[in-house]
């Protein structure tokens, strides 16, 4: 293996531990997107009748929240986990071995991959348990699980990106109610085509996240949708490496050695 | 002449809007030496441990650590240098092992010599019974000592230890003495280490730098530094309050008057040779004094005589008058 891999593998496995060990940061991910699903499929099930739906399951529809809200949660942990090491001066620590900035974000990005596509898992599995079955079949399902780990990344950039740029754990956790502002703008409950507030519907065309989700989406109700499939992909693609390359300029700033 | 293992020339830190926390320091430490950097709360010396460990860049002058500049070579001065920064930075949900682990992947130490080194690591600083407890769950004392076992992990040959014991009880102080002494002297390691304890320094240090307002105001041997300062100081407690003035008229005989808070001394004019002479001239006056004393001098003797400040205290009175400052702006 070398110095690179061996590296990265021990700072990601950092980040796994850290999260194992805070048990509210692997139950909140979990618990809440799943309570979240239970309440808006008992109350908003009546949308299925909706000429135009596209599925008769709402179970269906929404199981594609959770895999996004999971991943948000995600983006906390990474953030706060960095801004507690620049608090703390473990930043610094590192900053005075050979290590290369990079290495320290593939880490604890590749840290948060696992656990987000560990939490996937989850969510699967509920899905399976209520009765959701995927239209893309197992393909699809291992093609959720890629995806999963590419919103994480994203996700996770730009949550050490607000950690490097701040250094406080509490102003990247005051990033939080922000990110589900976009994530209740959305496609979330309603498919876009039926919103018919036009505001609305204009809000939730131009918000990334429903892309992210219709993308999921597509794979459990309509089966193989390229141009969903094209789209989650294109944009997940594009915050991560524009989360990515942000954050290792922040990180060459913040390091700040010679 | 070996050259120096840490050396400045000259070396300036400015903040923005702020002071010049280290204003034209000059300084080299010549390899295998204990340096202490001595100096209250805000004089510069943290700073300055931030430049020679190229964690901050310098606004002008030059410094070289094992012959490397830190601006221009930074990464070959810190494959070279351990430091243990002044708050230990430790990851409270690793265990000290992980911590070992982790960093000596981080200093590219071969895979088969991780856990030995680990282990001589641990045993070395006494950790070898909690290697595998959780950081947050150490005490003061524990936490320095795996901060000093993370930054000897590579075998750096130098060492910057900024108040590495700060806050910690006497016997964990006792014990990281020790190893930074053994460190120095069986291993060769030069030591840079920040202090605002005067004993600290001058039982551990080869040589010390005063630094004041981010400038040195003194530098040498803890001894030599005392002996410029001058003479010891010799203090009696009378037995009651009324016998005070002919004590004090006594001991006036042998040198010049200095504060006392509870009786009288003076700094000898014959040394401490005259020492003798003052218990004569009490006992030929019938005098018996509650205490008599002789105070050699001391390094805050030192920091008084450059600064007109004593030590202990210093950094708060700074701190103070910058609160009142803000006060008043």
């Amino acid at each position: 293996m070398s110095a690179f891999a061996d590296q990265v593998y021990l700072l990601g496995r950092r980040s796994v531990v850290r999260t194992v060990r805070q048990p509210a940061n692997v139950v909140a991910p979990l618990l809440f997107p799943m309570l979240l699903l239970a309440v808006n499929s008992g109350g908003l099930k009546a949308e299925t009748h909706l000429p135009g739906f596209p599925t008769d399951s709402f179970w269906a529809f929404a199981l594609a929240v959770p895999f996004i809200q999971g991943a948000l949660f995600a983006t906390m942990n990474t953030g706060t986990d960095l801004a507690r090491d620049i608090q703390t001066g473990f930043l610094n620590r590192l900053s005075l071995t050979p290590m290369r900035g990079i290495t320290l974000l593939t880490g604890q990005l590749g840290g948060v991959i696992v656990m987000s596509v560990a939490q996937a898992a989850v969510y699967v599995g509920v899905g399976f348990a209520v009765g959701v079955r995927f239209a893309s079949g197992p393909a699809g399902v291992a093609l959720v699980f890629v995806f999963m780990a590419l919103v994480a990344l994203a996700f996770g950039a730009l949550g050490a990106f607000a950690a490097l740029r701040t250094g406080s754990g509490e102003a990247v956790q005051s990033l939080f109610p922000a990110f589900f502002v976009f994530l209740f703008i959305s496609s979330m409950n309603m498919p876009r085509n039926l919103i018919e507030a036009s505001w609305f519907r204009g809000l939730a065309t131009a918000n990334p996240v429903s892309y992210l989700l219709e993308c999921v989406r597509s794979l459990i109700i309509t089966g193989w949708d390229a141009e969903a499939l094209a789209l989650g992909f294109g944009i997940a693609a594009a915050i991560a490496v524009g989360a990515f390359v942000l954050s290792i300029w922040a990180l060459r700033e913040r390091m700040a050695r010679s | 002449m070996p050259d120096p293992a840490v050396q400045a020339d000259k070396l300036v830190r400015e903040f923005k809007k702020g002071p010049r926390a280290v204003d034209g320091i000059d300084l080299a430490v010549a390899p295998g030496e204990i340096y202490g950097f001595l100096g209250p709360n805000g004089a510069g010396k943290s700073t300055t441990v931030h430049m020679l460990t190229t964690l901050l860049p310098p606004t002008s002058g030059t410094a070289r650590v094992a012959g490397f500049d830190v601006v221009r070579e930074g990464p070959q001065v810190r494959m070279r240098i351990g430091a243990a920064l002044q708050e230990a930075a430790l990851d409270p949900l690793l265990t000290g092992r992980e911590h070992l682990r982790l960093q000596a992947s981080l200093q590219a130490i071969p895979r088969l010599e991780r856990t030995s080194r680990a282990d001589e690591l641990l045993a070395r600083v006494g950790l070898g019974q909690a290697a595998d407890r959780k950081v947050r769950g150490y005490s003061g004392g524990m936490k320095r000592r795996l901060d000093l076992a993370l930054a000897l992990v590579h075998r750096p040959e130098i060492l910057f230890l900024d108040e590495p014991t700060t806050g910690l009880d006497v016997q964990s102080r006792t014990a990281l003495w020790a190893e930074v002494s053994r460190l120095a002297s069986h291993d060769g390691v030069t030591v840079f280490l920040t202090t605002q304890y005067l004993e600290e320094a001058d039982v551990l240090a080869d040589r010390v730098g005063i630094i004041d307002h981010g400038r040195i105001v003194a530098e040498g041997t803890p001894a030599a530094l005392k002996a410029e300062v001058g003479r010891p100081t010799v203090e009696a407690i009378p037995a009651s309050e009324d016998e005070l003035p002919r004590l004090a008229a006594i001991l006036e005989r042998f040198g010049e008057r200095v504060t006392s808070p509870k009786g009288v001394a003076v700094r000898l004019a014959d040394g401490e040779v005259g020492l003798a002479d003052v218990v004569r001239a009490l006992d030929a006056e019938g005098l018996e004094p509650e205490n008599l004393q002789l105070h050699q001098p001391s390094l805050d003797d030192v920091f008084l005589a450059k600064t007109g400040r004593s030590l202990e205290g210093a950094g708060d009175e700074d701190e103070e008058q910058a609160g009142l400052a803000m006060e008043s702006t």
